[in-house]
């Protein structure tokens, strides 16, 4: 059996033309792993291009309005780019480099991720192309011009759904057509082995930093931290350095669109079922003939049909807990954190922030949640406008 | 008795590829029986994916015809179960591992034995994940397909090693679809492979005009054609058949000349 488990999650289901450059991947990835030249230059990028550490905010007012916990945010959107992705990528760029590729390809949903690799692609002087369903270069308009603007290309994928799924497919044919040269830097914690460990090691800094905070501010783990889960890979991040904690409760929140009883959802783990897609054995939003299902949700970073190998396996195992969150509580979500505490997040996070506001004041006033800000809502800004019925356009 | 052996006993063979249910469950009966009276030596049936993330936009496009359709995995055996009363020509199934688990391993690798289905090619199923679906392939001796790929290099020996039926050999980089030119040397890799095993090797991806079957044969036991016959069927529908059959007359006979 192929390395990189989870359980019986995860694996490597990928073509042949594609084996031998996973296992150099692999290799060079163990290797720079335990690098500290390779760790060193990480830590500088994170630090002054990135601006890390990210805060961890206590919400105030959040916290007084919603009487239970207080509430800590931990500010991804404050990186640069606007994300968490940046993490992953500067990582997998670093590697690509060290590796000898001059070019970068990836998939992406909202944009947070080509735009995070478009950029990371500029700063190393590395060619750069970005797959993305055509469906999401309409809904993020902005976000395909930020790429272009960077020096990236950006395809937009008429395939499928023309959505997420569609773009990694995409950008697997592409790599499957020119490994030499080319990196694919994966967005999220899904796919084969390595990338399902490799992006969780590199978006780890965030419950790194996270856990060293809470305990300076309140001096005990919390009792709960969120995150949104699409693939995976702000929720990976920000559980990874909690997972031996017991007592701290680890709450991932997918998108319910219209409702998980009706067609209009992208919530894995509360609707689907094992199966073997993009690579990895985990769980998928399929019908019972194993194609999978389209799937829906207002918030394009979260529209994905699976679910990275690692949330399937703490899922089964109840290490985790995942809920899922309509668009409607998503959007209201949204607005709340934005009067509340004057931040505007990704549709995405406020997936998260909505749990939050559910279950806040079922903790006791001397205990602490985290609630991981993956990324910001400028782009979102004219999608919520018309979904309250404002045409404004970008 | 597992056939694939048979398929290539009568020289150079000639393996067409086409994707069950496009354009519907009749037509591709009629495809497949056209195909063996005009020399296919063994048949490809593709059990059609949602996301064939190894195929080019054409059978992308037939897989999405046939799922449109209403095809279904139950569907295509019954498509089979049609075929078998008129030929007993050799097939495979192409198709990818989600369909083969959703229908449940044991009952899949069963009702392939049962219809005389001999081999399974399954793109997203490289050497190291083989063990999947390695128990129930001895038990009803329905060969797993390995393949090669031009990226292959030390891998070939470990894959050729342990391989059944056929070996795929990959003639380019990518994905399914008609090229103008291959310019992997595909020579050098069949060779890797004879070094250590007999079993035979067939040539798929790219291949379009009889000049290339015959080159592509030539250096290796067989031809696989997949896109170039999709297209024919994506333009024409159920009105394919005929020209199907021709075509695949004209890539047999130059296959024999290899």
């Amino acid at each position: 059996m192929a390395e990189g488990r989870f359980g019986i999650f995860g694996g490597q289901y990928i073509p042949e033309t594609l084996m031998n450059e996973i296992h150099r991947l692999n290799k060079a990835y163990d290797f720079y792993k335990n690098d500290p030249q390779f760790q060193a230059e990480l830590a500088e990028l994170n630090k002054n291009y990135t601006g890390r550490p990210s805060l961890l905010y206590y919400a105030e007012k959040m916290t007084k309005d919603l009487g239970g916990a207080k509430i800590y945010l931990k500010r991804e959107d404050l990186n640069h780019t606007g994300s968490h992705k940046i993490n992953n990528v500067l990582g997998q760029a670093l590697l690509a480099k060290k590796m000898g590729k001059t070019r970068l390809i990836a998939e992406t949903g909202a944009g947070q991720h080509g735009v995070a690799t478009a950029t990371a692609a500029a700063l190393f002087g590395m060619e750069c192309e970005i797959f993305m369903g055509k469906e999401d270069t309409e809904r993020q308009a902005l976000n395909v011009y930020r790429m272009e603007l960077l020096g990236a290309k950006v395809h937009a994928v008429e395939s499928g759904t023309q959505t997420l799924k569609d773009a990694v497919n995409e950008t697997f044919r592409e790599w499957s057509r020119r490994v030499d040269d080319t990196h694919y830097v994966l967005g999220t914690v899904m796919g084969p082995h390595p990338f399902p460990t490799m992006v969780r090691d590199f978006q780890s800094i965030i419950s790194r930093e996270a856990r060293a905070q809470i305990l300076e501010a309140e001096g005990k783990l919390p009792a709960a931290v969120f995150a949104c889960v699409g693939g995976g890979s702000n929720a990976m991040g920000m559980f990874y350095h909690f997972i031996p904690d017991e007592g701290v409760r680890l709450i991932g929140c997918e998108a319910g669109g219209k409702g998980v009883d009706t067609d209009l959802h992208a919530a894995t783990l509360t609707k689907g079922t094992v199966g073997v897609f993009h690579g990895m054995k985990s769980i998928f939003c399929q019908n019972e003939e194993g194609q999978i299902a389209p799937v829906y949700s207002i918030s394009a970073g979260l529209d994905y049909p699976g679910i990275g190998p690692e949330h399937a396996y703490l899922h089964s195992t109840g290490r985790a807990e995942y809920v899922p969150i309509t668009d409607e509580e998503a959007v209201a979500a949204f607005e709340y954190l934005a009067r509340t505490e004057g931040i505007i997040c990704a549709i995405e996070s406020a997936h998260a922030v909505a749990q939050v506001r559910k279950m806040a004041g079922s903790f006791s006033k001397d205990q602490s949640i985290i609630v991981c800000i993956s990324g910001r809502g400028d782009k979102d800004v004219a999608a919520i406008a018309r979904y309250r019925g404002v045409q404004l356009y970008e | 008795m597992n056939k694939i052996k048979e398929a290539f006993a009568k020289g150079k063979a000639f393996i067409p590829f086409i994707a069950a249910g496009d354009p519907d469950e009749e037509t591709t009966v009629r495809l497949v029986v056209e195909m063996a009276k005009n020399g296919a030596d063994l048949i490809e049936l593709g059990i059609p994916f949602s996301d064939p993330t190894a195929e080019g936009v054409v059978i992308q496009e037939a897989n999405i015809r046939a799922l449109k359709g209403g095809i279904t995995v139950k569907k295509v055996f019954g498509i089979v179960e049609e075929i078998r009363k008129e030929t007993q020509v050799p097939l495979v199934f192409l198709t990818y591992l989600n369909p083969v688990l959703s229908y449940g391993k044991d009952a899949f690798f069963a009702r392939c034995q049962a219809l005389g289905i001999d081999g399974l090619i399954v793109p997203d199923l490289p050497f190291e994940e083989k063990g999947e679906l390695l128990e129930e392939s001895k038990k009803y001796d329905v060969s797993i397909i390995s393949m090669i790929a031009p990226t292959s290099d030390d891998r070939i020996q470990m894959i050729a090693k342990e391989a059944e039926g056929f070996i795929y050999v990959v003639s380019s980089m990518g994905v399914t679809g008609v090229r103008s030119e291959i310019t992997t040397d595909v020579g050098a890799m069949v060779d890797a492979i004879r070094a250590v095993t007999d079993v035979p090797t067939a040539v798929g991806f790219g291949i379009n005009t009889p000049q290339q079957a015959q080159k592509m044969a030539a250096l290796s036991d067989g031809a696989i054609v997949g896109s170039a016959i999709v297209k024919i069927v994506g333009a024409e529908g159920k009105d394919s058949v005929a020209a199907v059959g021709n075509y695949v007359k004209e890539m047999k006979e130059a296959v024999l000349q290899a």
